[in-house]
């Protein structure tokens, strides 16, 4: 058994190593230039400046505009997966894999492709125009942003709600009906709750990178609507400010903290219950 | 035993392959040590910015061997120099951060005495405005200059473009592209209320940022390199833009047209040649600087680059070849004559201005 465990430690090494040098000591230095500043004394003067008006309401929008995108993903990507639960065969995959498709090409492609879909003279107007309709004002707008989140981001919210829906038994959902649930009790007493761990680990997947994207709103946003992922990259690029930047990325660091608590915690609830209804 | 065949193979193929690893690096090693010695220059300038052809050809006539690095923005090369992490020998940062780094004491000062080429060939018009970044005048060779100005697609203007105003008109809503750095947005601003581009004046900075952000609902966006993409293909009508990359812009589209200098006055940017502190190959350094002010290696820059050059036998060598777009390339005096060229403002003023464009994008 020691041998084991000893064994089992030494296979961790490596991780353990990974982790503490690029996942541990990266965000000590995030906090180093955080809470110091530039002569490497302690002081709180940054925290004070991002909690002005102007980052906040930077932090606001994109926390509005995340929440957005992850709200539309979820409603999007669940009759989608309760589709796909009902035809496991081959037609299923194809349609699983043609949605998690838009993974396997750079991010960066496929945000410039619709800036080209969006522009004045992208493709939609083009279309509305050859209609004789009055041309839309799409590009560099929060909602062309938030079509860029969802498009990037959908896949990350499809994966996790598939499997949990192809997890719960048939047998459960047959008892639903022959106790007398309609599709909707079924659905909302049924498997609502029991896809729930993927709800909540499909939207924290989709809502932390669309709270921390600067490249969508750069390209799709005209750099006319400012994330915090934007003021964040400017400050370590263009003025310079490594102290200032460590801070905003202390705050929204807060943010995400949070969301993976909540989700932690709903896991824990799940288990909970779950040994609960194991006598 | 198959299987250990395989085995034995993969083994053979990892030992072979750290050979060869070790081998290359072994050679590695061996041309460092040559270049440390004494004919190697270390060069770090802007991407770009040097035709291939003449450092080769400055290889071969001084046998000296050139180490180039480059960056895309000024400053992103600044923490590497501040932080002495990299010796360079030879920089060609703009005005205002040639300024910040005489400021912090980074650069050396240069002796002219080892640069003939510069003393002859370069425009006296130019070290007399590098002057507001170099103010003893002993920092810095000028190499190429610009200015700050507006490129119009005359399909979709159908008016003379002469003033920064036109920006502010209603009529070319989401059809205007602005700069997307603090010091060349607040320029313009600055320069439509009378104003000195180098103000310290925080209530002159905060009218200039008002203005800004009433200007704002009419801005399609604000960018960098991709102002020159929506220029070029008609999706927007007016655009700010550096005067080097005029040439190549009309050249792609035939309705543009270029105002390198609309009235209230503008910019006057100058990226210059400066050696800094911690060089370790000075001597080299001095050669490479008075070689690229040669007249046929300064013809040759700009054949393949096409920025503006302060080298006053440029035109002549070049001016066939330009036709209708000389007057792009070699401003005539009226345009940079009296116009202003940044200078470092200090700590507290680059955090002001930080501050100011911030509020502007987020209103």
């Amino acid at each position: 058994m020691n041998e084991r465990l000893s064994s089992q430690r030494f296979l961790a090494l490596p991780f353990g190593l990974w982790a503490a040098l690029f996942i541990v000591l990266p965000l000590f230095f995030v906090l180093w230039n955080g809470l110091t500043d530039g002569a490497g004394s302690f002081t709180l003067e940054n925290i004070q400046t991002v909690l002005q008006w102007e980052y906040l309401k930077a932090l606001g929008l994109s926390v509005e505009l995340a929440l957005i995108s992850t709200v539309i993903c979820l409603v999007m990507a669940y009759p989608l997966c309760l589709i796909l639960r009902e035809r496991r065969e081959n037609l299923g995959i194809l349609v699983f894999v043609l949605f998690l498709l838009p993974l396997w090409m750079n991010s960066l492609l496929t945000t410039m492709a619709w800036q080209t879909i969006l522009e004045k003279h992208g493709l939609i107007n083009m279309f509305l125009t050859w209609l004789g309709l009055p041309a839309v004002q799409i590009i560099n707008t929060p909602l062309a942003i938030i079509i860029g989140m969802v498009y990037n981001f959908l896949p990350y919210m499809v994966l996790p709600l598939y499997v949990a829906l192809n997890r719960i038994d048939d047998s459960i959902i047959e008892a639903a009906r022959d106790l007398g649930a309609n599709h909707y009790q079924t659905l909302k007493r049924v498997l609502l709750p029991l896809s729930m761990p993927g709800i909540i680990s499909g939207s924290t997947m989709v809502f932390i990178p669309a709270l921390t994207t600067f490249v969508i709103s750069a390209l799709l946003g005209g750099n006319k609507v400012l994330l915090v992922g934007n003021i964040i990259e400017q400050e370590f690029t263009a003025a310079y400010d490594w102290q200032l930047g460590s801070a905003l990325s202390m705050v929204l660091m807060v943010f995400i903290i949070l969301n993976i608590l909540l989700e932690a915690f709903t896991e824990k609830e799940e288990r909970h219950q779950v040994e609960k209804g194991r006598p | 035993m198959r299987l250990l065949k395989k085995q034995y193979l993969r083994s053979l193929l990892a030992v072979l392959l750290v050979m060869a690893a070790f081998s290359l690096s072994g050679c590695d090693m061996f041309d460092k040590e040559e270049e440390d010695g004494d004919n190697v220059l270390y060069v770090y300038s802007w991407g770009d910015y040097l035709s291939e052809d003449v450092i080769k050809q400055f290889e071969e006539e001084t046998g000296i061997k050139v180490v180039l690095d480059e960056y895309d923005t000024n400053e992103s090369m600044y923490p590497r120099i501040a932080e002495g992490a990299e010796a360079y020998d030879v920089l060609c940062p703009s005005d205002y951060m040639i300024d910040k780094l005489i400021h912090n004491n980074l650069i050396q000062p240069l002796d002219y005495n080892k640069l003939p080429q510069a003393k002859a060939n370069i425009s006296k018009d130019f070290f007399e405005q590098a002057k507001a970044f170099d103010r003893e005048g002993c920092y810095t060779v000028p190499y190429c200059w610009g200015t700050v100005g507006i490129m119009y697609n005359t399909k979709l203007v159908n008016e003379p473009v002469d003033s920064w105003q036109i920006l502010w008109q209603e009529k070319y809503r989401d059809s205007i592209l602005m700069q997307d750095s603090a010091r060349d947005a607040i320029m313009v601003p600055l320069k439509i209320l009378g104003y000195s581009m180098n103000t310290t004046n925080q209530a002159e900075l905060e009218a200039a940022r008002d203005m800004l952000i009433a200007q704002k609902p009419l801005v399609q966006a604000y960018g960098v390199d991709d102002i020159r993409d929506k220029l070029s293909s008609g999706e927007a009508a007016l655009g700010v833009i550096f005067s080097g990359e005029a040439i190549n812009l009309m050249k792609s589209n035939p309705d543009l047209r270029f105002q390198p200098a609309p009235k209230e006055g503008t910019n006057v940017w100058i990226d210059g040649w400066v050696i800094p502190k911690n060089a370790r190959h000075v001597e080299n350094a001095h050669k490479f600087i008075d070689f690229m002010c040669r007249p046929d290696i300064a013809a040759a820059n700009f054949e393949e680059l096409g920025y503006s050059t302060p080298n006053t036998t440029v035109r002549e060598q070049v001016e066939e070849d330009l036709g209708e777009y000389v007057d792009v390339a070699f401003p005539p005096e009226n345009v940079y004559k009296g116009q202003e060229s940044y200078s470092y403002l200090g700590e507290a003023l680059d955090k002001l201005y930080t501050k100011l464009w911030l509020q502007v994008k987020v209103n």
